[in-house]
Formats: C-alpha cells, sequence, structure tokens
C-alpha cells in the first residue's frame, strides 16, 4: 500500500510528536547525516565524503578543532579539565550560545543584526529593574518584559529593514549605537539602579546560572531526554521504511543514540561532581537544560515548520521565494524579532552570571562574538546555510578560547587576537567551501 | 490561500488529471496583443494560438519581444491592449497568480530553484505539505519522486540531494517538475536549452516532448532551429514586435524560418500579419 501512496490523500502514520523529534535532529546534525540518501554504512559514509569535498562538511570537522583545543588547554595546564572548570565552561559559553543562536534566524536570510549584545543589555536591564526592590514584580512578570521589550527593538529595526528596504547592516548598527544609548538612559534614570548598576535580588533570576538541579534529577531527566530522543530516532526510520522510502542503516542510528546517551552521561557526570571548596556545589546548572530547550526549540522551528523552511529558501534565492508565494518582508521581519527575542533571553543568562547589569556592559564585543560563534559553528554569512547547533558548538570554543586563556594567565590582547584568527579562519573556511559548493555545479 | 494552492497541488503530481482541452484544441488563443515600452512597440497586434497537448515554438531574433511576449501571457507584465482567451473565454491575467490559477505554469531562464534546498524541498516551496503543523517530509518525499518519474527523462541520484548538486539538464527538470506540479495545463519556458550541452539539451527536449504527451501545452522560446525542428508541433515567428509567420511545423523549413526572423518576409501560408507594415519599423534601427 505504501507504493500507492499519493501527497494529499491521508496517511496512517500518525503525527510525530515535534519537540522530541527537534531533539533527534539536534544529535543528527552532530554527525552531518545523509540519512535520507544512503541505506548502507559504506554508503552513508562515502556520502559523507563528498559532502565534505562540495563544502557542506556537516558538524564533525568544527568538533574536531573544540577537541583539538580542549588537548592543547589541557597540555598546558592541567586544571582545565577539571569537573569545576568544565561546569564552569558551560555557565560561561551559555550567553555566547544563546546570542549566536539568535543570530543564526538573520545570517540564514543573508543579513546580519549587529545590535544584539545591547538588545541583551537592555533586556536584562528591563528585567532586573522590575524585578528589584523596593517593588519588585514577580520574576516570570519581568523575564515577560524584559524578552518583550527586546522583540519591540527587533520589531522596529526588522521594520525598517523589510519595509523601507535598508541595509540591515546600517539599521542595526544604529541600533548598536542607539541601543547603548537607551541602556544607559534606563540605568541612569532609575531609583533602582545606583551607580549605572541594578544588581539581582530576584532568587530565580539569580538561579538561573548559579542554580543547580539535584543531582538525582539531572541523571533521570537526562536519561528521559536520551530514551525519549532515541525513540524519535527510531521512529523515524520505522515510517520512512513504512513508506517505501529510504532509510538509514539501523547500525547508524543505534551508533547515534550511544553517541547520544555518552555525551549526556559525561556532562551529568562532570555536572554532579563535586565542585565546591568548602560546602557542597554540585548538579547540572540550570542554565544548561534552559539553553537546550532553547536549542530544541529553534531548530524546530528551522527544520520542521514552513517558517523554517522559508527562511532557508529565501537565503539562498529570494527571487525564487518570492515567486513561490512567499511573502519575504513578513518572514523577514518576524526573523529580526526571534533574534531580538533569543538575545533578550541572552541577556538574563548574562545578567545571571555576573549578578548584575551595569553601564558598562559591551555589547560591541558580544555581537561579534555572537557572529563568531555562528560563523565557527559552521553557518554561512552568505545566507541560506547553517544551523542552530552551529552556534551551540560556536559558542562553547569561544568560551573555552577565553576560559582556557584566562587559566593560562594570557592578557585579553592575546585573547581578543587568538579568538579573531579562529573567527577569520572560520569565515574563510566559510567562503572556500561556497565556492566549492558552487563549482561542482 | 497556501490552502487553496496546496488543494490543487494535491491532485497534480501524479499527473492523473487530463487538462479538459482536446489535443489541438486552441488552449490559449491573444487577439490582437499590443505592448509599448515609452516610444518602442514590443509587440503589435500578436493574434496567435496555443493548442492543448502540443509543442509550439516561438522564435525570433534578440529584441523581437518573445520575453515580453511570455511576460504578457504569465501575468508578469501584462499588455497594454488586447484580448486573451482560455479555454475560449476571456480571461485577465494581471498578476503571476492569475496565471498559475488558470493552469499557466512558467519555466523563466533563471528557473528560480533554492541551489542550498534539496529536489524536494524545492518541489514543495510555497505549497508545503503539513501534519500537525509541521513539514509532512515522507508525504512530500513521496509526491516528489513521482512527479519526477512522471517527467521519466531525467535521473538523479537522490531526490535528497541538494539541488546545487545538479547538472543543467537535472535542474530544468526539476523546475519543470516544479511549474507542473501546481496543475499546470500550459508551461511556458524561456530559453529551456540556451546553456546546456549536447546531452543535457536532449534530455530538456525529450522533457518537452514528454509534457506535450502528457497533454500539456508547451510554448517554449528558442534560438536553436535544430531544437525548434526536433520538437515543435507549430512555430510561431516574432520579427521587431509583429508576428511575422506562425503554422504547423509543416509549413516551415530551416531556410524560410530564418529568412523570417532576419527578415520578417517568406511567410509560408500569407499570413494577413506579416502584410501589415509594422508602425514604427524605424525603432531598433
Ligand atoms: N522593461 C522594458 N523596458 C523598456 N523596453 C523593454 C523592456 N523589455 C523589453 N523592452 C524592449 O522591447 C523589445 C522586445 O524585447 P524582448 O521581449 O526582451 O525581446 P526578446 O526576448 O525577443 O529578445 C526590445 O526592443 C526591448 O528593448
Ligand atoms: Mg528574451
Amino acid at each position: 500500500m505504501s507504493s500507492t501512496l499519493r501527497p494529499g490523500e491521508p496517511t496512517v502514520a500518525p503525527a510525530a510528536a515535534p519537540s522530541s523529534g527537534a531533539a533527534s535532529e539536534v544529535i543528527e546534525e552532530l554527525t552531518a547525516s545523509d540519512a535520507l540518501v544512503a541505506e548502507t554504512f559504506s554508503e552513508y559514509v562515502g556520502g559523507w565524503w563528498k559532502r565534505v569535498r562540495a563544502g557542506q562538511s556537516g558538524i564533525l570537522p568544527v568538533l574536531a578543532g573544540l577537541v583539538l583545543l580542549v588537548i592543547i588547554f589541557q597540555v598546558l595546564n592541567s586544571n582545565f579539565l577539571t569537573a569545576a572548570n568544565l561546569t564552569n565552561l558551560m555557565t560561561q559559553g551559555a550567553p555566547y550560545i544563546l546570542l549566536g543562536m539568535a543570530e543564526v534566524f538573520v545570517l540564514l536570510l543573508g543579513e546580519i543584526d549587529l545590535s544584539i549584545g545591547y538588545v541583551a543589555g537592555i533586556s536584562a536591564t528591563v528585567t532586573l529593574e522590575l524585578a528589584a526592590y523596593p517593588h519588585p514584580e514577580p520574576w516570570w512578570v519581568a523575564i515577560l518584559a524584559g524578552l518583550a521589550a527586546a522583540a519591540f527593538l527587533g520589531l522596529v529595526q526588522g521594520t525598517l529593514i523589510t519595509r523601507l528596504g535598508l541595509p540591515s547592516f546600517v539599521v542595526t548598527l544604529g541600533g548598536l549605537l542607539g541601543f547603548e544609548g537607551l541602556m544607559l538612559f534606563l540605568l541612569e534614570n532609575n531609583s533602582v539602579a545606583s551607580g549605572g548598576t541594578v544588581g539581582i535580588t530576584n532568587n530565580i533570576l539569580s538561579d538561573v546560572v548559579n542554580g543547580n538541579l539535584d543531582p538525582a534529577v539531572g541523571w533521570i531527566a537526562m536519561i528521559a531526554v536520551v530514551a525519549i530522543a532515541g525513540f524519535f530516532f527510531w521512529r523515524r526510520d520505522f515510517l520512512r521504511r513504512r513508506a517505501g522510502l529510504a532509510a538509514p542503516p539501523a547500525a547508524l542510528t543505534y551508533l547515534k543514540i550511544a553517541a547520544m546517551a555518552a555525551a549526556g552521561i559525561v556532562v551529568v557526570w562532570i555536572c554532579n561532581t563535586n565542585r565546591g571548596r568548602i560546602s557542597t556545589l554540585e548538579g547540572v546548572p540550570w542554565v544548561v537544560p534552559i539553553t537546550l530547550v532553547i536549542l530544541v526549540g529553534w531548530t524546530f522551528l528551522l527544520g520542521r515548520t514552513r517558517y523554517g523552511r522559508y527562511i532557508y529558501a529565501i537565503g539562498g534565492n529570494a527571487e525564487a521565494a518570492r515567486r513561490a508565494g512567499i511573502s519575504l518582508g513578513r518572514i523577514r521581519t518576524i526573523a529580526f524579532v526571534l533574534t531580538a527575542m533569543t538575545a533578550g533571553a541572552a541577556g538574563i543568562v548574562y545578567a545571571s552570571q555576573l549578578g548584575s547589569i551595569s553601564n558598562g556592559m559591551d555589547g560591541g564585543t558580544l555581537v561579534l562574538d555572537a557572529v563568531a560563534a555562528a560563523v565557527i559553528g559552521g553557518t554561512s554569512l552568505f545566507g541560506g546555510r547553517g544551523k542552530m547547533l552551529h552556534a551551540l558548538i560556536g559558542g562553547i570554543i569561544i568560551a573555552a578560547i577565553a576560559n582556557g586563556m584566562g587559566l593560562l594567565g594570557l592578557s585579553a590582547a592575546a585573547q581578543y587576537m587568538i579568538t579573531a584568527l579562529v573567527l577569520v579562519a572560520a569565515v574563510t573556511v566559510d567562503a572556500l567551501s561556497r565556492r566549492g559548493a558552487t563549482s561542482t555545479r | 490561500m497556501q490552502g487553496a494552492r496546496a488543494a490543487s497541488a494535491a491532485r497534480a503530481p501524479g499527473g492523473a488529471s487530463a487538462p479538459a482541452t482536446p489535443v489541438g484544441e486552441p488552449l490559449l488563443q491573444l487577439r490582437a496583443i499590443n505592448k509599448s515600452f515609452g516610444s518602442v512597440r514590443a509587440l503589435s497586434d500578436i493574434t496567435m494560438e496555443v493548442p492543448a497537448g502540443q509543442v509550439t515554438a516561438l522564435v525570433g531574433d534578440n529584441g523581437a519581444g518573445k520575453s515580453t511576449l511570455i511576460k504578457a501571457i504569465a501575468g508578469i507584465a501584462p499588455p497594454d491592449h488586447g484580448e486573451i482567451y482560455w479555454k475560449g473565454k476571456p480571461v485577465r491575467i494581471h498578476t503571476p497568480r492569475d496565471a498559475s490559477a488558470l493552469g499557466i505554469a512558467t519555466v523563466f531562464q533563471d528557473l528560480a530553484l533554492c541551489d542550498n534546498l534539496d529536489i524536494v524541498q524545492n518541489l514543495y516551496l510555497g505549497r508545503e505539505r503539513l501534519r500537525a503543523r509541521t513539514l509532512d517530509e515522507n508525504t512530500m518525499e513521496l509526491g516528489a519522486k513521482q512527479a519526477l518519474a512522471d517527467l521519466s527523462v531525467v535521473t538523479v541520484r537522490s531526490i535528497r540531494q541538494l539541488v546545487a548538486s545538479l547538472s543543467g539538464g537535472q535542474r530544468q527538470a526539476v523546475a519543470v517538475a516544479k511549474a507542473v506540479m501546481g496543475n499546470a495545463e500550459l508551461v511556458i519556458m524561456d530559453e529551456p536549452t540556451a546553456a546546456l550541452g549536447v546531452t543535457q539539451t536532449a534530455q530538456v527536449l525529450a522533457l518537452i516532448k514528454r509534457l506535450a504527451e502528457r497533454g500539456i501545452a508547451v510554448l517554449v522560446i528558442s534560438h536553436n532551429l535544430r531544437d525548434v525542428f526536433e520538437v515543435a508541433d507549430r512555430i510561431a515567428v516574432l520579427y521587431l514586435g509583429r508576428l511575422a509567420g506562425e503554422g504547423p511545423i509543416a509549413e516551415f523549413d530551416t531556410q524560410n524560418t530564418v529568412e523570417m526572423i532576419t527578415t520578417g518576409a517568406a511567410t509560408p501560408r500569407s499570413a494577413a500579419n506579416s502584410a501589415a507594415p509594422s508602425t514604427d519599423d524605424a525603432k531598433d534601427h
């Protein structure tokens, strides 16, 4: 019966539960899967190698780079691979990862948003000021207000860019300057902010980064996530085979599930190791599952919905998208809103990590780190190519460089220059692979 | 609007829906189509017809008005004057959407494909299938397979490969499949073989024949007369914006066609059109 299946006819298969499907997709991208093409293991490997040469290498080379980086830092300073430092690295990396994910939306469109550092700052300022004494709002009201403020800034910029046809580079460069001004204004004209700084008084806001899951809860949550994602892996292949479509070899699917479980075990094991000097300090920091939820949510949006498909289409060939009846202005504007909102979340995480937000925040450097995170991970500056997962890997790399060089006692000057080198290398790879991709035609 | 498009696309990929118009009957008729750009009269009093299930070739020198004419039919740049009849009824085609609603699909020279998407994603762009509000990849993949199989002239290694990795002929096939999937009864192609090598040209010509076999009318612009004589059932020659000649392929040979393209004269069947002098012949000289 599967061979007579026609589009539009009701099919027997039940709908996939979206979020877990996206979770498995995130993991799948780790291996640059050509799952929909190859049926045997060797075909799979052959297909992968072909794509590497065509400039679609997937994420494995970047992961290899990260491993190399870790080895270098560990050799130079044996404190690098300690539970305390690695957990520290995860929380340090979260703002870069989130800002990088924010940037992916607009990079996919072939646009850029230079303002997200200060959008993050404004979101954090609004959140912290609303939650501050003497008249604190509940934490969730404060967070929603911060995210709404960020979304509004994104809407204004997105509208200017799409309706007036202004270049995003210029509009968001204006945002970079103007929003710093707005942030200073908010910090200098509110009684809860003294000396241009507003601190965190709410426990929940502080716990975003500083709170930890109970060790047992961490294990249970990790096992549940791996089990659910593994089930959706398997189910997806099953449904494809039943529909008469090529599915990846079962061994490969099991390998992926095993890799996913191994990664989960390592992360939880590291975080659950006592890292306290005086009293016990253990457990997975809240910010880890928070970041993963946003990652899975946005991956789902980009990979499994019409909206996400249209973002890729516009980034690949805007004219083709327009002729297909896609409303370019609407998709683009929403992308700038999503970018700003994600940046807003990053700002709140950033403030939680610092315990405050101040007028000294450097949103300019943050935005460069964000673009660097996305591009190092493999997202193209030329539009149409990229994934949320890239920001995760790239953000970890950026954080690892900062963390490792901090441990080595290197100056800020050296850190900036090395990060810049990594970024330029990533952009070069991007440009070269783009050339490779077009020359294979 | 998405819903309506998706619904009409739903019937398409199987190719089972036979066009209502019998082969040879005029599917599209143009009457006295005129179009000017300032003082340049790009189209003057074009009257011709495109029959169902046949390949009509539109030939003419550079600047003869071929692209302007198909843009008028495709709703991209509507004519200034003149009438368009679709299956015998007068219609107005002001936007590309009007054209596709009638069943007119246009494959432009640039093909309008997204290189960063795979074949399935390109074929369903703008009319994605959803289940539980998420993309229904399996259904789309099956439909895309069917749509390409119906054209049965070009094979691809995998339907999930990126369009960037396809050859020119394969890209053309994908663009045509995309056009036909929208339930097209008339497919317009602008210079489909212009950039292709020998093998790929042969593929595209086979593709055009296959469309006609399936009862679809094809209006194809070409510079290459060898290609034209290989696939066309009818020829229409444009010369400086007017119709220099039109008729079944039997009335043409390479020599008189070339003459007509270059001088606008030597009509095979004394068409009234060619006798009327163009009002502004001087424009391009
Ligand atoms: N958008 C336009 N604006 C002004 N003149 C145009 C435009 N499009 C076409 N023309 C003119 O109309 C004539 C026909 O052009 P076109 O239809 O492109 O010819 P063809 O496709 O046969 O080479 C030419 O003289 C061209 O310069
Ligand atoms: Mg032309």
